[in-house]
């Protein structure tokens, strides 16, 4: 079980609970505002781009080779971005904060 | 209240396209109610998984919804799934279910896709486990009837990417797959000789039988099992035949309606930039949408999520009086064995190529098209890099410099764009 919190564009901060699936899914699955995932978890379309929390990064790990060269179709990219359809959810990423850039 | 009072937007289709639509014309501001019908009972969900990870996977429970429920609810979007449009009544803004049911709109969104072909082979109709495979149901089917099925022989008609996608899912699962095209080569309409012949290759190593120039003529029933026949006289047993020849376009919904269907021989329900049919109160969106493509000079019709999700944005902004102008650059993906094929922009029409092939991995390459010096499209075999560059020179229009792009001593960069 983890729990992640998301802040979005206009500052909310919400944190959900689960403990399987993707990052990805759990934000559509709560209407996360800026998550889209319009591929459906397959790294193909960059909808789902998140910057984790600094202090956060070793939780998360870094991106594959794949998703790092999708990151840059968006201009928002930088150091702690994400695609979180790539990001797996398990104990280890409790508490981690994700901003969403989208 | 009276018709004239409707302010309901009412959205025909609840696959990527309006349910995107849905979600969007609420987000720009629509006051009024917005239902959304399909005759498909499944609470809305991604299509492009069924024939990939979603029917390889042994968990049924693995998520294919586009959005949860609540999700509706909440921004009260209402549902009618397992319904059926029958027809459009323009005269008195209405729409008529097949239950009998009459809805008032104030503006319609038509999002109903398409459908697949059924080619008209002898016995097809009559034969054993015959199946198509756009919907979750028809998955369900083939799941069940592979798993119950002791030998296992697929035979797919068919050699596009609905079938070559399931030919890797059903080999992936154990299954004597073999395909039949009636093209002298696999993804003859859609792609390149050499991404053809690459993925030919690709499907053979893996084990699947391609047959190519292979034209299905009947299907003889043997009871559980079919023998498929084709007109060179050789003949493939099958215990599960999948057809994936095509598709055709849902758009008697709107030529009921008196709305334009085609220019010239292909159909589809015409809209302008706006995705507004030729009556303002009625868009169109998605794979049944006739669209001119500024970037190409082309009228088109896309069957992609990219079009569907862009389309379903640019009708509902306009739906709600903002200013949106559908100008995308169209993208695909696919996913065949351990292979991912990203696709940007359109190829029709190219002259000549250039081929990138990268030292460190030879699985990994992309084919740049061309008309003269103007690039038109990339497709990328395992390299998200080449993509999101070819994304990149199409959206400002680069010149290419075609030398330093085939230089694969040369790391792919942006050095690829003459200035």
């Amino acid at each position: 079980m983890a729990k992640v919190t998301f802040i979005t564009s206009d500052n909310e901060e919400i944190t959900l609970e689960s403990d399987s699936g993707s990052v990805m899914e759990l934000a559509v699955e709560h209407g996360i505002e800026g998550i889209d995932g319009d591929c459906g978890g397959v790294c193909s379309c960059a909808t789902c781009h998140v910057h984790v929390a600094p202090e956060h990064q070793s939780k998360v790990g870094a991106a594959s080779e794949i998703e790092q060269d999708m990151l840059e179709l968006d201009d928002n990219a930088n150091e702690f971005s994400r695609l979180c359809c790539q990001i797996e959810i398990t104990d280890e990423i409790d508490g981690v904060i994700l901003r969403v850039a989208g | 209240m009276s018709l004239s009072e409707s302010s309901t937007c009412i959205i025909i289709g609840a696959s990527h396209g309006g349910v995107t639509a849905a979600f969007a014309v609420r987000k720009e501001g629509w006051q009024g109610d917005i239902v959304v019908i399909d005759s498909d009972p499944t609470l809305p969900y991604h299509r492009p998984p069924l024939s990939k990870a979603y029917l390889t996977s042994d968990d049924s429970n693995h998520s294919l919804s586009l959005k949860p429920a609540a999700s509706y609810e909440k921004n009260n979007i209402t549902l009618l799934l397992g319904k059926r449009v029958d027809s459009i009544k323009r005269e008195n803004n209405s729409v008529i279910l097949d239950n009998g049911e009459v809805l008032h709109y104030k503006k319609i969104i038509i999002a109903t896709g398409a459908r697949p072909f059924i080619p008209p082979i002898q016995g097809i109709a009559q034969a054993a486990n015959v199946f198509c495979l756009r919907t979750h149901d028809d998955v369900e089917k083939i799941r069940s009837a592979f798993s119950t099925s002791d030998k296992k022989r697929v035979v797919i008609i068919g050699g596009g990417y609905i079938g070559l996608e399931t030919a890797a899912s059903l080999k992936k699962l154990g299954g004597h797959v073999t395909v039949l095209e009636r093209e002298p080569k696999l993804l003859a309409r859609v792609t390149s000789p050499e991404m053809s012949a690459y993925f030919q290759q690709l499907h053979t190593s893996n084990g699947v039988i391609i047959n190519t120039s292979k034209n299905v003529q009947s299907i003889e029933s043997l009871g559980t099992s079919n023998l498929v026949h084709c007109d060179d006289d050789s003949n493939y047993p099958a215990d599960i035949i999948i057809v994936g020849v095509g598709v055709r376009v849902n758009q008697e919904l709107a030529e009921q309606a008196g709305l334009a269907v085609d220019i010239g021989l292909i159909k589809g329900v015409v809209v302008n930039e706006q995705c507004q049919t030729n009556d303002a109160n009625i868009y169109a969106i998605g794979d049944c949408a006739y669209h001119h493509n500024p970037y190409y000079d082309r009228w088109l019709r896309l069957e992609s999520v990219q079009n569907a999700v862009d389309q379903g944005k640019v009708a509902a902004a306009s739906l709600c009086d903002k200013p949106a102008c559908y100008s995308a650059i169209p993208w695909f993906w696919s996913d065949q064995f351990d292979v991912k094929l990203q696709m940007v922009g359109l190829a029709t029409g190219y002259d000549n190529f250039v081929i990138r092939k990268e030292i460190d991995d030879e699985n990994k390459f992309s084919v740049w098209y061309f008309l003269q010096d103007r690039l038109l499209a990339v497709d990328a075999i395992n390299h998200a890099k080449a993509y999101v560059l070819g994304t990149k020179c199409l959206k400002v229009n680069a010149n290419i410099n075609k030398e330093v792009l085939a230089d694969n001593t040369v790391e792919l960069s942006s050095d690829i764009m003459l200035t």
